[in-house]
């Protein structure tokens, strides 16, 4: 009896909190029917917003990827001063907002921030265009892939790593051929779990964007942004891409799912 | 030629591993590091193999300077006490791998690779992965990568420290024999003293960074440098002010020349031997007996007999504390 209440409690909580929400956006997004939703795929901005997204999103998560790999592997393996800073720090995207991440960037290399003048006497733009995106995306989700690789490395320790030595590795194929086979599970799920933030990322990312509708817009500004705006044809693509989002969201699950009990084994 | 190290000091922070190490290990034999944990008998092992580099001295191997040599370029085969098997990889690609990276041709390193897990006896376990294995064949397996890239020197740290008993003597012999068969120089590290006794042909004790004495198992069990080889290497026990191995010690129903007298206090049987522990004066031997021995005397508790030492037993002045 305990057990079933539980499991009620439980099922309706995720139901009210998740499903509800889903079912909604799904509901608007049809509501009237498949054709205002095909329409709404057609829109220039949408279709700009998505490429943006997946742009900044695809960039982040290659360029975390890289340094989260490298992060760990000094975390682990290497004894230095600093390192429990390094450590802490690492951490630090988790525990600020967003927008104080978004705030930041602006501060330091926004016009009138630390390398603002220096950037724009070279005109270079950063705050408000792309790069800007990348680097608040980069920051926020900056912990994701160090923390799924961390363990496995920890745990893996060095004796695999200094057997390759003794039989003739050089550092280039131990990470090829020892590293990286042992650390590829998480890493994998590292990397679908910066993909899926990277991809939804909005606080950061709104600061720092200007939010030019077919310029500087990600998926989650133009779902903003119409949402926003009056009138049924910015409610449908605001939908429609909220839609779209909740499809990545899903197949991002699916292969989480599927890439989690690998891990353990 | 084989190994030299020479005057080797190593620091871990305020510990000192390696305290001006000398050795030289001929060429084609079977050397022993003997010692307790914490010794420097492991530091000693990877300074060889180039894992650690030490602060000062130098290591030659098979006539090369190799001091500041990374391990690759070594040609030292290294083989670990928790075996660091590729986990991701089969035995094949195990024992392949140093052959690999060599980019030897393809039919070579199979016809290699299949010798050399007959030769471990893993001919029919090829496919499987490191976690099918149990300890002893993922060890024979550590073994076969080592000797795929014919090193010209093979070092073993505690190569069967994590294993069964059982397992651990069946390797232990088998070790001898593949020795025997391969006669690559090689190095093992152990704390074992029964197993250094055993299987080499020389053994090095080393002790809070220094070497005791090196010489041939019967050397060292016949002759001790100092109290702590005797009392490292077997059973030890004081008779009249001096170190002795309890199975040295003759037991006499009378009186005669040279023997002291002593009162049983207790007798122990452990299998096919007796233990006998007395009192002699100030000081409390015990005595190795056989079960014929023991019958022969008919001890009981609180006899009186003499004790001596045999006419060839070594015996050490006994420290003060003893």
């Amino acid at each position: 009896m305990i057990r079933w209440t539980l499991r009620l409690i439980a099922v309706g909580y995720v139901l009210a909190l998740v499903g509800l929400p889903v079912v909604t956006v799904c509901r608007s997004t049809f509501s009237h029917g498949w054709a205002p939703f095909a329409q709404a795929l057609g829109n220039p901005d949408l279709l700009s917003a998505a490429e943006l997204g997946v742009g900044v999103a695809a960039i982040s998560v290659l360029v975390n990827t890289v340094f989260g790999v490298g992060i760990a592997i000094l975390l682990v393996r290497y004894r230095f001063p600093g390192r429990r800073l390094l450590d802490a720090a690492i951490d630090l995207p988790v525990s600020i907002s967003p927008v104080v991440v978004g705030v930041a960037l602006i501060l330091v290399y926004g016009r009138t921030g630390w390398f603002g003048g220096w950037l724009e006497r070279h005109g270079i733009q950063i705050i408000f265009a792309t790069p800007a995106l990348v680097l608040a995306t980069v920051i926020v989700a900056l912990p994701l892939v160090v923390r799924e690789v961390v363990p496995v490395l920890a745990e893996a320790g060095t004796d695999q790593d200094q057997a390759a030595q003794s039989l003739g590795a050089n550092g280039l194929q131990r990470f090829a051929r020892i590293t990286l086979p042992t650390i590829r599970w998480a890493l994998a799920y590292g990397v679908v779990l910066s993909l899926a933030r990277s991809l939804g990322e909005f606080g950061a990312v709104r600061v720092v964007s200007g939010s030019v509708a077919g310029q500087s817009q990600t998926l989650t500004l133009f779902v903003n942004a119409n949402y926003q705006e009056f009138g049924p044809e910015a409610e449908q693509a605001a939908f429609t891409a909220a839609f779209l989002l909740m499809l990545a969201s899903v197949a991002f699950i699916v292969v989480i799912a599927w890439l989690r009990p690998k891990e353990h084994s | 030629m084989g190994i030299r190290a020479t005057d080797i000091t190593k620091r871990f922070g305020d510990f000192l591993a390696l305290q001006d190490v000398s050795l030289v290990v001929p060429s084609g034999g079977l050397t022993a590091l003997l010692g307790p944990s914490g010794g420097g008998k492991s530091t000693l092992l990877r300074i060889i193999a180039g894992l650690e580099y030490p602060d000062s001295g130098a290591v030659e191997i098979e006539g090369v300077h190799a001091t500041w040599l990374p391990p690759r370029k070594r040609n030292v085969g290294f083989v670990f006490q928790h075996y660091a098997a590729f986990k991701h990889l089969s035995v094949y690609r195990n024992v392949a791998f140093g052959l690999e990276i060599r980019r030897r041709p393809k039919a070579e390193i199979k016809a290699r690779v299949h010798e050399l897990l007959e030769l471990v006896h893993l001919e029919n376990f090829a496919d499987r992965l490191p976690s099918q294995l149990s300890g002893g064949q993922r060890q024979r397996m550590a073994l076969a990568r080592a000797l795929a890239v014919q090193p010209e020197v093979l070092l073993l740290d505690e190569p069967f420290g994590a294993l069964d008993a059982q397992v651990r003597k069946e390797l232990r012999d088998w070790l001898r024999r593949l020795h025997d068969e391969v006669n690559v120089t090689t190095i093992f590290v152990t704390h074992d003293q029964e197993e250094a006794l055993e299987v080499s042909d020389e053994i090095v004790v080393i002790n809070h960074g220094r070497i005791e004495q090196v010489g041939s198992p019967t050397e060292l069990y016949d002759n001790p440098a100092n109290d702590f080889v005797m009392r490292f290497l077997g059973p030890v026990t004081s008779l009249g002010g001096r170190l002795i191995r309890p199975h040295d010690i003759e037991m006499l129903p009378g009186p005669a020349p040279d023997a002291i007298p002593a009162t049983l206090t207790q007798l122990v049987r452990v299998g096919h031997e007796v233990r006998a522990e007395l009192v002699a004066g100030e000081s409390r031997p015990w005595v190795n007996l056989t079960r014929g021995q023991a019958e022969e005397l008919q001890l009981s508790p609180d006899a009186a007999v003499w004790l001596r030492p045999h006419p060839r037993a070594s015996t050490l002045p006994a420290p003060d504390r003893a």
